[in-house]
């Protein structure tokens, strides 16, 4: 009984706040990515035009997002039957969004960046009350003019 | 030193190719890190305790790789990448790799 009302209330929890949460990051993902729409990011390996390249770095950016314990539900429910997982979509969405506009403003000043790659790992998904989240870094060279 | 993931540098000639350079760090999280990722598995949200702790071991893969290219006498890196594998439970390896070369 006392094991049914503890999964309830962090059902709950997960439900309320993972979903606040996780709109207000999309919030700010919006601002940030009009903020910056000024810098293209290309997975070209060569520039838009390749005269008048002053200096070039190597920039990144990489963000760990963590599940709540009711995409982890609908996740273990959704195994039973087969099909999208659509909580799980939203969630690498996030991180990728994410990682891409934190390379963008380590890039400041640039004029694009070109040659991005992104790369996705999970955490600990192995261990049984292990940490459910995953790591997405985004890497490119920017080119300042 | 010159890193990129091109492979090329712009506006540079390459002289020389030293072959594959690479430096790699594994990487456990502590008790404290681990608790606290912990809470915020019921809650969602970014665990900013692991991306500090990733971008550190990168970091510290990137310097290794340099110290290995500047032993060769290298003055340039291309073609860099990075992979991560996850080896036991709460530990990762952070691998980069790249072609030193000398340039003009």
């Amino acid at each position: 009984m006392v094991d049914l009302i503890v999964f309830i209330v962090l059902l709950l929890l997960g439900f309320v706040i993972g979903n606040y949460l996780e709109k207000r990051h999309f919030k700010s993902i919006k601002e940030r990515e009009t903020e910056f729409i000024n810098l293209p990011t290309i997975m070209l390996k060569n520039p838009l035009r390749p005269e008048g390249i002053k200096s070039y770095d190597l920039v990144s950016g990489n963000v760990v997002i963590s599940i709540d314990y009711f995409k982890k539900f609908v996740a273990f429910l959704v195994n039973i039957f087969g099909g999208n997982i659509e909580a799980y979509e939203s969630l690498i969405d996030r991180a990728r969004r994410e990682a891409i506009l934190r390379m963008k403003a380590e890039a400041k000043g640039a004029s694009e960046i070109i040659n991005v790659r992104l790369e996705t790992s999970s955490i600990s998904q192995n261990t049984k009350n292990g940490i459910g989240a995953v790591e997405v870094l985004a890497y490119g060279t920017a080119i300042y003019r | 030193m010159n890193i990129t993931n091109l492979e090329y540098l712009p506006n540079k000639e390459i002289v020389e190719h030293y072959g594959v350079v690479s430096g790699s760090t594994v990487r456990a999280k502590h008790i404290g890190r681990d608790l606290m990722a912990g809470i915020k598995n019921v809650f969602g949200g970014e665990l900013k305790g692991y991306t500090e702790l990733l971008s550190e071991a990168r970091d510290e893969a990137i310097d290794r790789m340099i110290n290995q290219a500047q032993s060769m006498g290298a003055n340039a890196i291309l073609n860099v990448r990075f992979s991560t594998s996850s080896i036991t439970a709460g530990a990762s390896e952070l691998y980069v790799y790249g072609t030193a070369v000398k340039v003009q």
